[in-house]
């Protein structure tokens, strides 16, 4: 399935493995932070009503 | 209908709810067509072997690294000019994302010149203006982690935002008028013979417009995250207050 990437096969994996490594990482943070604050935000929201 | 609309926090978040599905998909779509056509169905180099499938991210990453930075710099000008809140934190929402693309294109283009360049790192223009980008990418975001006060930390971030640019635009046309070096000039151009062949273009191509949206994607998030905690910060006090 991986094609022969001879010699350089390292150099061209480490690429894009730590490439695809830190694309995921900043999608996930964006996400889990939105999620987070949104929650937050709605628990405050609600309190204000409430209150 | 007038641009400035979106200067109002909830229109922005309508708005941007609106469009995240389609610019999620597409970016999702152009990231896989072009990182898989790329690596998988694109030969190796004559003379670069296979490391030239290092093109398909390490020129999109470096690109928007750049952009990034010009885009928080449009936003920064707005808000010191107009004081539309969404505009600071837009820029404040990118800065995390120009961070990851300039570590990537700084990672991959070390892993790739080993090789060709018999050394992972020069003090070459190019190099040097992006490395100095990276450091006032760090600088940006811990600016705005230190100063409590939102606008005081808008006001500053924005100047640095200024005065880094000069190193956005080095790290763009550095080797066009510096000519010492080991990196090369565009790897795109607009005249046929300088271009690089069909055959790497187009994913090239594809990815870049992935790393594009991607980009606008998480912006869109990110800036409703920001509008958000900007909120409950508001209310936070009021209750601490009452």
């Amino acid at each position: 399935m991986i094609p022969d990437l001879g010699k350089y096969a390292g150099t061209v994996l480490s690429a894009y493995g730590v490439s695809l490594l830190l694309l995921a990482a900043i999608i996930a943070l964006s996400l889990w932070k939105s999620r987070a604050v949104k929650r937050k935000l709605d628990a405050a929201e609600a309190r204000r009503s409430d209150g | 209908m007038s641009l400035w609309e979106y200067a109002n926090p909830k229109k922005f978040i309508a708005t941007a709810d609106a469009v995240l599905p389609f610019v999620t998909v597409l970016a999702a779509a152009a990231l896989v067509t072009g990182l898989v056509w790329g690596f998988f169905f694109t030969p190796d180099d004559f003379r670069q072997g296979s490391t030239v499938k290092i093109i398909y991210l390490h020129v999109p990453a470096a690109m928007m690294a750049i952009n990034a930075w010009a885009m928080m710099l449009v936003t920064s000008l707005i808000w010191l000019i107009r004081r539309h809140h969404v505009s600071a934190l837009a820029a404040k929402a990118a800065a995390p994302i120009g961070i990851t693309f300039t570590l990537i294109a700084l990672f991959t283009g070390a892993v790739w010149g080993q090789p060709m360049w018999g050394t992972w790192w020069a003090w070459d223009p190019r190099l040097t203006s992006f490395l100095i980008l990276f450091l006032f990418y760090l600088g940006y975001v811990a600016l705005w982690e230190a100063i409590e006060n939102p606008d005081t930390a808008a006001d500053l971030t924005a100047v640095l935002c200024l005065v880094g640019s000069v190193f956005a635009i080095l790290s763009r046309y550095a080797v066009n008028f510096w000519n010492q070096g080991l990196h090369q000039g565009a790897t795109f151009s607009v005249d046929r013979e300088e271009n690089i062949a069909d055959v790497f273009w187009w994913p090239a191509v594809i990815s870049m417009a992935g790393f594009v949206l991607l980009f606008v994607a998480l912006v869109l998030i990110r800036t409703k995250t920001e509008i958000r905690a900007r909120r409950l910060h508001a209310l936070e006090l009021r209750e601490r207050m009452a």
